[in-house]
């Protein structure tokens, strides 16, 4: 219970509250990186809400502004589930990608990774230790090879073994370089040749102020994503960017990461995630 | 989504200029825009509303002393140009060299800033400039950190110091002390630690950090900043200057689309300089931090300081004479001076990173974001596919040795035909601007002038046939012949 503890401890009441309570609230949502849009829509909405306490008024009003799009990975008809990890770079996607493949497999099902970022120095054996500790095997490329021809290998494999899931790992990209988003662009049309890529989740970062915004409307144009991964919400950092695209754009979060270990990664809790905004 | 910072100071202030006379709600208004202008870009509100303050009292004071109203216009964008620069360099300052050799500099930031890739970039930055730099692992804790730096430390030709696998074995604090130890003993004069993410709030981890620095007593500890973290920068900075404690900040991935807030913040709040910017993913894309640089972007004023110096790299000083001796003696510019132009622009970087450097770049950012750099590989492409005699007289290209130009470019001839097109206006403007190029561009940036905007083919309206006859031209003609 931070600062905005104290702030509804204060706010007893919703009609009782003064504007100056509304904008001391108002700073403390800007401070959890929900930007200024929806944090005046939030007060606002707030604001009306004839609830017993500032408390609940606040958490309607938080808990209007995510989206009702299913929150669980969506399952292939027949045959494998491809789920394709996006991001810029540094935001922990193979990590999540990693953490992912451990929560499907604990499921009893079978899972592949894809290491198709074979452009960070390393990140294949990143994702190959990973790989290791974890029992679930890794397709790779060459150093500098073709993410496309990586994944469509991983494709065929999944395919041809059998399994119930595909992650594919890819390269951190500002979404600011159209080339590499063009790259993205044709790693998600390779694989949907022979298998259709059910997910793509952007992982941002919960540090990620409000560029997050333009990373998720530019990702959704190229690659269609279709979920949230919010990574490093164990820091002091709250997230709210994540409610923030959720809000503008509709896409749901899906999984949270919370540290470094394996096991720190769960599905989206709605009720939790606002309770830690407050 | 939102304007940038630089588009929406820019609104603000075109409305300001428009008006005859600024009034004290004018002024207001004013201030208000540019508290949610920064707000959007990430400026932390503390930072704002002090950022703010500053600029309301500025403006009040010097409001009445001025006559016209773009007078105070002007002065009000100079007042805010002028509080950037003080937040943002009042510290700056160069790297301190250790007294006795070697100089240790100390990585630390959060996972994800880009600490490792920084190092390599540190590293080749200073071993550029003669130092003898070591990279030394003590990044135990992410998987296939210590492969990263080695492959790293190998592109760029530096020694790393990586005694431990990694991947959670071995001790961080005794590496970096090793590592230290061993470049003494070979005589490097600099150390570069890069050492494992952390979290703010991660005690256990930032105490690691303080031993780390307490053994290896580095005469700089740069804190590592993604230029794209929002509100959490203060806390997180705070965090970091009391834990370990730094000397210095790196503002990394600033080639992305937010830029000013996190730097503004960490600037302001924690009265460290910003020694330098990462600006991509090549090891080169690194630059020392120009305060009145950032400032000017971020007020839309373009960066040219920063551009004329890229340009003065690339183009070496030699070409650079022989092309102004050529000017002056009358001699024409030819395509083989267009190509060299273009080659040693590909070797400045990205062109659509060095357009948004221009003065009033704000305005076409979304041109520049279309640009595509592989248009001059292209262009490249055509002219080496032309005969000198081709390259020195454009005259000799009709519709056979455009189609073999073409074919041996790999392009369509309407590109070739396009490429000429383009080359012939800029010889115009060379012709005009005989006596010396304005602003020092380079001539084959102003040809670039259509290629802008994700270089429209040239189709012009004109290419309609007039009469059955067959056009010389083999584009023109497969239109015809296609009817």
């Amino acid at each position: 219970m931070g600062l905005f503890g104290k702030i509804i401890a204060k706010i007893t009441g919703s009609a009782d509250a003064s504007a100056a309570d509304w904008d001391e609230l108002k700073t403390a949502l800007l401070a959890a990186d929900l930007g200024p849009e929806l944090s005046n829509e939030v007060v606002a909405a707030a604001r009306s809400v004839r609830a017993g306490s500032a408390t609940e008024a606040i958490t309607k009003a938080l808990t209007s502004s995510l989206c009702n799009e299913s929150r669980e990975i969506s399952r292939s008809i027949s045959g494998p589930t491809v789920l394709l990890i996006v991001g810029v770079n540094g935001t922990g996607k193979t990590t999540s990608a990693a953490k992912l493949a451990a929560a499907l497999a604990s499921d009893d099902s079978t899972v592949l990774l894809a290491a198709a970022d074979t452009f960070r120095a390393a990140a294949v054996d990143q994702l190959r230790t990973w790989g290791e500790r974890l029992d679930i095997d890794v397709v790779h490329g060459a150093d500098n090879a073709d993410p496309a021809s990586v994944a469509f290998d991983a494709a065929q494999q999944v395919i041809a073994r059998n399994m119930d899931y595909l992650i594919i790992d890819t390269a951190g990209r500002l979404h600011t370089k159209n080339d590499l988003m063009a790259e993205l662009g044709k790693v998600k049309r390779v694989v949907e040749k022979i298998l259709p890529v059910q997910e793509v989740l952007l992982v941002i970062d919960a540090t990620t102020g409000q560029n997050g915004l333009t990373q998720a409307k530019i990702f959704t144009e190229s690659v269609d994503v279709t979920g949230i991964i919010v990574t490093k919400l164990d820091g002091s950092a709250r997230g709210g960017i994540a409610l923030a695209i959720e809000r503008s754009l509709g896409i749901p979060i899906k999984w949270v990461g919370t540290g470094e270990s394996v096991n720190d990664f769960a599905r989206f809790d709605p009720a939790a995630y606002i309770q830690a905004l407050l | 989504m939102f304007d940038s910072l630089t588009q929406r100071l820019n609104g603000v202030l075109s409305s300001l200029r428009s008006r005859g006379k600024i009034s004290n709600a004018d002024i207001e208004n004013t201030c208000q825009e540019i508290h949610r202008a920064l707000l959007e870009a990430d400026v932390a509100l503390l930072v704002v509303n002090d950022f703010i303050e500053i600029i309301r009292e500025r403006s009040l004071e010097v409001l009445p002393t001025l006559q016209s109203g773009t007078n105070q216009a002007q002065a009000i964008f100079e007042i805010i140009n002028a509080a950037l620069v003080e937040i943002l360099g009042a510290q700056a300052r160069r790297v301190r060299f250790a007294k006795a050799p070697p100089t240790v500099i100390m990585l630390a930031g959060l996972q994800g800033a880009g600490k490792t890739t920084l190092a390599g970039k540190l590293a080749k930055f200073f071993a550029d400039q003669g130092n003898t730099p070591i990279l030394v692992a003590s990044d135990l804790q992410r998987p296939n950190a210590v492969t990263q730096l080695q492959v790293v430390g190998e592109s760029i030709g530096v020694p790393v110091f990586a005694p431990e696998p990694g991947n959670g074995i071995g001790s961080a604090v005794k590496v970096a002390r090793d590592g230290v130890a061993y470049a003494k003993a070979r005589q490097h004069n600099m150390v570069i630690v890069d050492t494992a993410g952390r979290l703010g709030v991660d005690e256990a981890l930032m105490n690691e950090a303080i031993a780390i620095r307490d053994v290896i007593n580095p005469a700089e500890i740069f804190f590592v900043v993604d230029a794209m973290i929002g509100q959490d920068a203060v806390r997180t900075a705070r965090a970091f200057l009391d834990g370990v404690g730094f000397d210095g900040v790196v503002l990394t991935k600033m080639d992305g689309d937010a830029r000013g807030g996190a730097a503004l913040s960490i600037a302001h709040l924690t009265k460290r300089p910003i020694m330098f910017v990462s600006t991509g993913e090549k090891l080169t894309d690194f630059d020392i931090f120009y305060p009145d640089r950032m400032a000017s972007r971020i007020l839309g004023m373009g960066d040219v300081a920063t551009l004329a110096e890229q340009a003065k790299k690339a183009f070496n000083s030699d070409a650079a004479a022989k092309l102004e001796t050529k000017f002056t003696s009358g001699e024409d510019f030819t395509l083989e001076d267009f190509l060299e132009q273009l080659q040693a622009m590909s070797k400045m970087g990205s062109i659509s990173k060095m357009l948004g450097m221009l003065p009033g770049a704000g305005q076409m950012k979304k041109q520049i974001d279309n640009f595509d750099d592989a248009e001059i590989i292209r262009a490249q492409a055509i002219v080496q596919s032309m005969t000198p005699l081709e390259r020195r007289d454009l005259k000799v290209l009709n519709g056979s040795r455009r189609a073999r130009i073409a074919r041996g470019a790999g392009r369509a001839v309407s590109e070739v035909n396009s490429l000429i097109e383009r080359f012939t206006q800029a010889q115009k403007m060379m012709r005009q601007m005989r006596g010396g190029t304005p602003q020092g561009l380079p001539p084959a940036m102003a040809g670039m002038g259509p290629m802008a905007g994700g270089m429209p083919r040239i189709q012009s309206p004109k290419a309609a046939p007039k009469k059955k006859s067959k056009s010389g031209n083999p584009a023109k003609r497969a239109l015809e012949e296609r009817g």
